[in-house]
């Protein structure tokens, strides 16, 4: 069980939200001129990231908001909670005393403390840049776009 | 629960008006050990769901009809025999005794929507959305932390305070009233299903304990 630490609600149980997917992929400016294959890709396509992995949460039985994450999809450790709209934070440099790992989230249950802080280590999993619809430093084996 | 006949109303409707446990009464009564243990599902109440920006101007009206809007997760806002839940951040659930219903001769649903206007956000009267069961006595937490993950210790959930979470794997908002009384809202989908989960876990405090 992942402690997700909600901005609004503070840390609840993994059960309270719902998984929305990778983060920063962005509306295509003009879908008319997008081809099937890369109308396929901004619907269908998703990076597969083995490490950090920017992805969308929904706190649907808490607050009813959503929220980014920064989660290691290798060690579940959560390393930055942010807002929707705010781009990808860069993750700090290995700290083994402050990493966010589940069970160390911030938790009080009724105070919502999440900031987007980061600190932890990352498995910096992939080297080559994706060539699909991702916005930011998002990066996934070349595989994973084709 | 029982009908409560000094109101009448609503072309006849509130006589034949059941709530969603009332099947339950009398397993909710056999299966209490007061002293112990006390469950029972509570009055009918008017609820209203409002959604608006409680820093706008239409937030501010709304806030002068509730007696205020809580401002954080836990926080619980209103005056004498109306509370204001927190759902979210621009979200709350106005929960007032049933006879503040328009339709019974109250306002709370109309002045409410008048407060609001035209500005953006909502009004919706959400009275028969939720049931609510009142679970008190020394053991009451004990029953709740067989199926809530949240810290329900006195430190840190203090009387006053509501969460919108998950007890016996479904959604609730939990209101502490007292030191040792709990008001749970289920939906009335969720009635029978968690009234019969608050029952069993209240089963074993029925045997004498053991040394
Ligand atoms: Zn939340």
């Amino acid at each position: 069980m992942l402690l997700i630490s909600c901005p609004n609600c503070g840390s609840r149980d993994e059960t309270e939200f719902h998984y929305g997917g990778q983060a920063h992929v962005p509306y295509p400016e003009n879908p008319n001129e997008l081809n099937d294959r890369e109308w396929a890709e901004f619907l269908f396509y998703r990076d597969n990231t083995k490490g950090t992995f920017a992805e969308r949460w929904l706190h649907s039985t808490g607050c009813r908001q959503w929220f980014n994450m920064l989660r290691d999809t290798v060690t579940y450790d959560i390393q930055a909670v942010y807002p929707m709209g705010t781009p990808r934070p860069a993750t700090a440099a290995p700290n083994a005393a402050e990493s966010g790992t589940a069970s160390l989230a911030a938790d009080s249950t009724t105070t919502g403390t999440a900031g987007p802080s980061i600190a932890a280590p990352s498995t910096s999993a992939t080297s080559i840049t994706a060539t699909s619809t991702t916005q930011s430093g998002t990066t996934a084996p070349e595989g994973a776009t084709k | 629960m029982a009908n409560t006949a000094a109101l009448t109303g609503i072309n006849g409707l509130r006589e034949i008006r059941r709530s969603p446990a009332s099947h339950l009464a009398k397993a909710l009564e056999a299966g209490s050990v007061p002293g112990k243990i006390v469950l029972k599902e509570g009055p009918f109440q008017t609820m209203a769901g409002v959604r608006v920006d409680p820093t706008s101007e239409e937030g501010t009206r709304i806030a002068s009809v509730t007696g205020g809007l809580p401002a954080r997760c836990g926080e619980v806002a209103g005056t004498e025999g109306l509370s204001v839940l927190w759902l979210g951040p621009s979200e709350f659930l106005v929960v007032a005794p049933e006879e503040a219903h328009d339709s019974l001769g109250g306002d709370l649903i109309g002045s409410l929507t008048d407060a609001l206007g035209d500005a953006p956000g909502q009004v919706v009267d959400l009275s028969a959305n939720r049931t609510t069961f009142e679970l008190s006595g020394p053991r009451a937490r004990a029953v709740l932390e067989k199926g809530c993950a949240l810290d329900l210790h006195p430190r840190s959930f203090t009387p006053g305070t509501a969460l919108t979470t998950e007890v016996g794997n479904i959604p609730v908002t939990l209101l502490k009233t007292g030191e040792e009384s709990f008001r749970l809202f289920p939906r009335a989908s969720f009635a029978d299903f968690l009234g019969r989960w608050l029952l069993d876990g209240m089963r074993e405090f029925a045997s004498p304990e053991v040394p």
